[in-house]
């Protein structure tokens, strides 16, 4: 018989964490060139500071996989030295690294104030209108998914797309998106505008 | 005057080395290299050369306090350009690469520093594409890496890519994300100089800034602060974007007044508009009307008007802006992009989001004004960095400017300026 009688502790009161975990995803190994790759990139840092490339071993991650799984986060954990909470802990923190499955071109349409200014809420009303699908969202074949993204820095070709973190679509207006989204279908990256100072003379 | 850090970035191939080196590139290194590195953190205070990321600090005396006890230090160059409305980093880091270089090269001979890293943001993978193309091409023809121009002169230049993340514009946040942690800023003291990369010694600088180091090296301190007003010397890049006839990049000197920056080099306001209000600093600073535009847009006449110029992004807005939604836009940026390190902003940025958007949705009271100036004023100059004063700033300057228009919304439950490029449905998107 216990000496105290048993405190009646109330369930629901307890504290839990809320946090979102990630997909578990595929057994996860980085490819030999990805690896050589994240090799080559640990030189850069002092030797004892293999966490720095934490950011570029997730970029490599989300090559491979689409996007973050935790099991890819355990497989960069063993090798920067890091527990795999500190690589998620670095991963939720940065908007560029997709925590769920994602379309095939991720349209990102900066909203903040000047392409704002320049109609970048009617662009991505445009994309949401042509795609069928809200902010947040991929469509259901999986081909697009729809972001609004902060500030990318081009407010002089206001507004801006950027699509999967990499290319780049200058200048967008409602009427040329529809029509962009026709051209991903047939010319994949090649119909964007890319970066002006790359395009002109 | 004509243009020092643009004045190829039109020629097509203005970004290679072979170009580079025939209009006098690398030539301030190896005038540098010939200096002793007190000498030059000396000229480079004589030159009065200020921080060009937005805060204005004397880039000398940033190196000065450089603890040159404490082995290895860096060079962490700060190319994360996320604040709205500024763009010129962009064009030097595309267009002209080996400038950069070359500035991260006589920093690092100046402080004693080994490796230069610089930190730019994940979305300009275009211009890292070009800068690390670059970058080997400079390791090949030794003018990085070991023995630089056969001075015995060892340093090292290395390209982080960032992934998203405002914050790391925050010379400790950048400093954490170098390190591979959330770029979240730390507490001062002590400064990056004493203890910042790997707990080493650090300067943190723009790229504008460094940019600015091989000129004046070949040219002098006196040439360099005659080209503008006390202070206030040297070129600057002006980003002039929203509703201007030619948004763009522009070259002038700090005497150049706000009104010719938006009415000359930018062509004024669009065809059948006018000017309503201007951002003369990136969108962290206050607003100035438009009778406040006839000073020179140096750091230390913007700041005599009241307002800040900062990274030097003039965000220009027409009659059709309605500023509780300017506002509101804003707030919902710093909202997304605090790094929620300290509660006055984390919390403090959500409520005037909320507040802003219950006015711009009609559904405000007379109250919820003067309740964003107390959540404001709440958490202004309450956090670890600047943030917490730039995330206010939005909602307290368009009241204290344009409080009859946050009053007609709530009068008259809707928004009172219309426009046509605004979304056509509320809300946009997902929020």
């Amino acid at each position: 018989m216990s000496f105290h009688p048993l405190m009646a502790y109330e369930p629901a009161r307890f504290q839990k964490s809320e946090r979102d975990t990630l997909d578990e995803g595929k057994p996860f190994e980085f490819t030999r060139e990805r690896r050589a790759i994240l090799d080559e990139m640990l030189t850069r840092y002092p030797a004892d500071q293999r966490r720095s490339a934490v950011l570029g071993a997730l970029y490599l991650v989300q090559e491979q996989e689409g996007y973050l799984t935790a099991n890819g986060l355990r497989h960069v954990a063993g090798i920067l030295d890091m527990t795999p909470a500190e690589v998620e802990d670095v991963a939720t923190y940065y908007v560029m690294f997709f925590k769920e499955r994602v379309g095939k071109y991720v349209l990102q349409v900066c909203r903040t104030l000047s392409c704002a200014l320049g109609g970048a809420e009617r662009v991505t009303e445009a994309l949401s209108d042509k795609l069928g699908i809200k902010v947040g969202e991929t469509d259901a074949s999986g081909m697009f998914t729809l972001l609004e993204f902060e500030c990318l820095g081009a407010c002089d070709r206001a507004p801006v797309v950027m699509v999967n973190n990499e290319l780049w679509h200058e200048n967008a207006t409602p009427e040329s998106c529809a029509k962009l989204v026709d051209d991903i279908k047939t010319r994949g990256g090649a119909a964007l505008s890319g970066c002006h100072l790359r395009v002109e003379k | 005057m004509e243009p020092i850090l643009t004045k190829y970035v039109r020629e097509p191939n203005s970004f290679t080395l072979d170009f580079y080196l025939k209009h006098q590139g690398y030539e301030g290194l190896k005038k540098a290299l010939g200096m002793k590195p007190n000498d030059i953190i000396e000229l480079v205070k004589a030159s009065g050369l200020r921080g060009r990321g937005g805060a204005g600090f004397p880039t000398g005396l940033k190196w000065q306090f450089v603890d040159k006890k404490n082995e290895p230090r860096y060079i962490a160059c700060n190319a994360d350009e996320s604040e709205p409305g500024t763009f010129k980093d962009h064009v030097l880091m595309e267009r002209n690469p080996h400038l950069l270089f070359e500035g991260c090269l006589i920093g690092c001979w100046a402080i004693g520093a080994k490796v230069a890293y610089i930190y730019i943001r994940g979305e300009f993978f275009h211009v890292q594409q070009v800068l690390e193309a670059e970058l080997a091409k400079a390791y090949k023809q030794g003018y990085v890496g070991k023995n630089i121009l056969g001075t015995g002169f060892d340093c090292d230049i290395v390209i982080h890519r960032g992934a998203g993340a405002y914050e790391a514009g925050e010379e400790t946040a950048l400093i954490e994300s170098l390190e591979g942690k959330r770029a979240q800023p730390r507490i001062k003291p002590p400064f990056p100089a004493v203890a910042g990369l790997y707990n080493k010694p650090t300067a943190v600088n723009n790229v504008e800034t460094l940019c600015n180091l091989p000129p004046i090296i070949l040219n002098g301190a006196e040439w360099f602060t005659s080209l503008g007003p006390e202070k206030n010397g040297g070129p600057k890049l002006y980003c002039v974007s929203g509703h201007v006839k030619k948004p763009g990049v522009f070259e002038a000197p700090m005497k150049t007044t706000l009104r010719e920056l938006i009415f000359d080099y930018a062509g004024g306001i669009r065809d059948g508009h006018k000017l309503k209000a201007v951002i003369p600093g990136g969108s962290s600073v206050p607003i100035l009307l438009p009778d406040q535009l006839d000073i020179p847009a140096s750091f230390d006449d913007v700041q005599k008007a009241g307002s800040m110029l900062g990274s030097a992004g003039i965000i220009v807005m027409d009659e059709t802006t309605c500023m509780v939604w300017a506002a509101r836009n804003l707030l919902y940026f710093y909202k997304h992009e605090s790094c929620g390190k300290c509660t006055p902003c984390r919390e403090g940025g959500d409520w005037l989001y909320k507040i802003l958007t219950r006015i711009e949705s009609g559904e405000g009271e007379m109250r919820d004004i003067d309740l964003l100036v107390s959540v404001g004023n709440n958490i202004a100059g309450k956090t670890l960095c600047a943030f917490g004063d730039a995330a206010a700033t939005p909602a307290l300057t368009t009241v204290k400017h344009f409080r009859a228009e946050f009053e007609a919304h709530v009068r008259e439950g809707r928004c009172t300026v219309p426009a046509d490029w605004r979304a056509s449905r509320m809300p946009v998107g997902a929020h």
